[in-house]
């Protein structure tokens, strides 16, 4: 029969059960969820032009993803991003691979890493921004975050190269990081060791986090622990098959010998794969969403003014603070019309006074104008007067003149008398 | 318009990821042992699961609880003497328990509703549990919204609603049919006949196309809904369940007797003993593979995605595209910050 329940530490009562129940198919049910919906991964691969990042990528998914080599000469690094669905049994994987072109070979590298780092917080934010909207759809969204960053340190031997202690250093808190040292068959064993000694001591006197295999859990921990030990894994990569024995290996011909990818003692390529796929894939996917994502959505609200707790340290519900934010903006947005409509005002009456001014001058001119005429009328009206006078006595004096010229043709006697009589009167 | 949506920085130039290939495969990768790695996970943080179950005293709930689980998970009220109260209102209890089966730890809630259907007048005893479904909704909304959250969001969300209906053998009573149409669309109703060993076969057969019909013609979409089928397998495998076995007739029972050698648990009566896990003498069996075996992670599911995501589609627009306040709510303003 059913035990009692002894109560444990959080209240909660622990039952033993005097049956089977079935509650352990719960495992199953969620993976047969997760099967109908498919796996999510996405890998970001840093490494230089020629570092052998498409060939790794081929080797490590027994594909020929693509098979054009890229140039030196990029003006400026960019991403390129490539999508693919494998089927294994009966899981379906959505493998996003996204490689830098271009990282490395400009003179001025100042900006390489910049790119990177725009790209893997455009995928946060786009994360973010679903997960904000009031309709959305979650768990139909196809995760683009950025899982694992395969970062491919050149094989010189002596040390890490300035630009990869800047980039690793960016992007150590925003992706899980595995350095990996490519072209690793360019490299003696001994040389070997010394170099990733080297490189793990630089990582660590420079602050800069790379993923390490999680050890908590006592299935995984030892091979683990053992793992941890190898980074950075010293990778070969080919696509092309040589017959070694009888059977047919990934490997690649020198006139000295074959360095075979899948052996263990020439390369770390199967460690690679087991850490990166069968090991661990879930658990980098995890550590992108509860801790890298966490925060960057942290950052990125309380960059938008949203606080836990307010000065006072009093804990401030997002909805109190979202609620000031938006008061605050309602006020900018009302002081901002306000401000509008006062120039507004001011300008239409400037405006105003300008036109006003210039009709007044325009009446002023007008006026001036009209007396100017007037002024010329009444000296024309005069002159005119004049004229006329000094016509009229013009025409009196021909009148004369001409009575005077007809005069002396009429005969004299009878007129004697009135010769005279006009002779006296012509002195009168 | 009324999406929250943060100021945009400038989006950097991304290419265009082309449609995906696909790619074949020349050798063994490994990529199926991620059905491993979550597996392990899974197991390692454990389950949550609500289950709330609602129905007039006396319909063997608590027993019926204690079968399913195989545990004593509900203490069995046992009636009420003449001098204790009877409670005024519908009253809430959640009580949690940690079981552990095949290397997997379930926490397990029951929510009991003792007084519903119990008063004289019942006019809107659902309130209460309402409310309960919605708090615990909000609970988890605010969790949600924190700027520093924690890693796991304690899940308090009800996942499951038992109702038991009265084996009348006649039809769904009013008080049935006005809790299931105000709650079917807060939480995933599963109807249950209680005490089903007081019908024959015949009765119970037509009992339950009667109560199939009078939930179809309300309208009251009980879990499984057809809404919510992924793909023609679900389809099919729920179409079975939804027009043949739903709603489960039931008996419960935490006793063992001795039956053809076997110890099964069952209720005895002078005419026989009742097997509870027989398929022939009652659907017990069935309900508990359909809410337990196969249906549970979904149960959870259709919570999460839907029900929830429902809630707080409205609450969020209530508020005009803030996330919920503690105070008086603000004016119905379609903006966004």
């Amino acid at each position: 029969m059913a035990g009692a329940g002894q109560p444990q530490k959080d209240g909660l009562r622990s039952l033993s059960l005097s049956g089977h129940v079935g509650f352990d198919t719960l495992p199953d049910q969620l993976v047969n969820k997760s099967i109908k919906q498919g796996f999510c991964f996405n890998i970001l691969c840093i490494g230089e032009t020629g570092s052998g990042k498409s060939t790794l990528i081929n080797s490590l998914f027994n594909t020929s993803f693509d098979d054009s080599m890229s140039t030196h000469f990029h003006p400026n690094v960019r991403l390129k991003a490539q999508r693919y669905e494998l089927h294994e049994s009966n899981v379906r994987l959505k493998l996003t691979v996204v490689s830098t072109v271009g990282f490395g070979d400009q003179i001025n590298k100042e900006d390489s890493y910049q790119p990177i780092v725009d790209y893997i917080d455009a995928q946060f934010e786009a994360y973010l921004q679903e997960e904000l909207k009031i309709k959305r759809s979650i768990f139909n969204y196809h995760d683009t975050r950025i899982h694992v960053c395969l970062y491919i340190i050149s094989p010189t031997g002596h040390s890490l190269k300035t630009l990869d202690l800047l980039t690793m250093k960016r992007l150590d808190s925003k992706v899980n990081i595995i350095p990996l040292i490519g072209k690793a068959d360019s490299i003696s064993k001994t040389e070997l060791q010394q170099f990733k000694r080297k490189l793990i001591s630089e990582l660590v006197s420079s602050g800069i986090h790379i993923y390490q295999f999680p050890t908590d859990d006592e299935v995984v921990s030892q091979i683990n622990t053992i793992m941890n030990g190898h980074l950075p894994f010293a990778v070969v990569g080919s696509t092309e098959v040589v017959k070694i024995g009888n059977k047919m290996v990934k490997a690649r011909q020198y006139p000295w010998g074959v360095v075979q990818v899948e052996n263990e003692n020439h390369c770390d390529f199967v460690k690679l794969r087991e850490m990166l796929i069968c090991t661990n894939m879930e658990d980098l996917i995890e550590q992108t969403h509860t801790r890298h994502y966490e925060l960057y959505r942290r950052c990125r609200l309380q960059e938008m003014g949203f606080r836990d707790t307010d000065h006072e340290n009093k804990p401030v519900s997002l909805q109190e603070a979202y609620e000031a934010k938006r008061r605050k903006f309602y006020l900018e947005l009302q002081r901002r019309e306000e401000e509008t409509r006062q120039k507004f005002v001011q300008r239409v009456k400037e405006k105003e006074a300008v036109l006003k001014e210039a009709e007044q001058r325009i009446q002023a001119k007008f006026e001036h104008l009209m007396l100017m005429h007037q002024e010329e009328k009444l000296k024309l009206e005069k002159k005119r007067k004049a004229l006329e006078e000094e016509i009229a006595l013009f025409n009196m004096k021909k009148a004369n003149a001409e009575l005077l010229q007809t005069q002396p043709m009429v005969s004299t006697p009878v007129s004697l008398k009135r010769d005279k009589d006009r002779k006296n009167s012509s002195f009168t | 318009m009324s999406e929250l949506v943060p100021e945009s920085r400038q989006k950097p130039v991304v290419p265009m990821k082309p449609v995906g290939i696909n790619a074949n495969l020349l050798g063994y990768i490994g990529i199926d042992t991620i059905i491993e790695q979550m597996r392990k996970k899974t197991m390692k943080t454990g389950f949550d699961f609500n289950i709330m179950v609602v129905g007039q005293s006396g319909l063997g709930k608590s027993t019926l609880v204690n079968t399913l689980f195989k545990s004593q998970v509900s203490r069995k009220s046992s009636g009420w003497n003449r001098e204790e109260k009877i409670p005024k209102t519908v009253e809430i209890k959640a009580i949690g328990h940690v079981i552990e089966e095949g290397g997997v730890k379930m926490k397990l809630t029951v929510i009991d509703t003792p007084g519903f259907g119990d008063q004289i007048n019942n006019e809107n005893c659902w309130e209460p549990i309402e409310k309960y479904i919605n708090e615990q909704y909000e609970k988890f909304l605010k969790e949600e919204v924190n700027i520093a959250r924690k890693k796991r969001i304690p899940d308090t969300r009800v996942h499951c609603c038992l109702y038991f209906i009265s084996p009348t053998g006649h039809s769904l009573r009013p008080l049935d049919l006005e809790f299931m149409k105000h709650l079917s669309k807060v939480v995933n109703i599963i109807p249950v006949i209680a005490k089903a060993d007081t019908m024959t076969l015949e009765e119970k057969t037509e009992f339950k196309q009667r109560v199939r019909k009078e939930l179809e013609v309300n309208g009251i979409e009980f879990y499984p809904q057809k809404e919510f089928d992924e793909d023609l397998e679900d389809k099919t495998e729920n179409d079975k369940i939804r027009q043949e076995s739903m709603p489960f007739a039931v008996v419960g029972s935490d006793k063992e007797y001795q039956v053809n050698g076997k110890r099964v648990l069952g209720r005895k009566t002078p005419w026989g003993i009742i097997e509870v896990e027989n398929l022939t003498h009652c659907e017990f069996a069935l309900l508990r593979d359909f809410v337990i075996r196969t249906h549970l992670q979904d149960l959870k599911e259709v919570t999460h995605n839907i029900h929830y995501e429902t809630y707080r589609a409205k609450r969020l627009n209530d508020n005009g595209g803030l996330p919920p306040m503690t105070s008086e709510t603000e004016e119905n303003h379609e903006s966004n910050l």
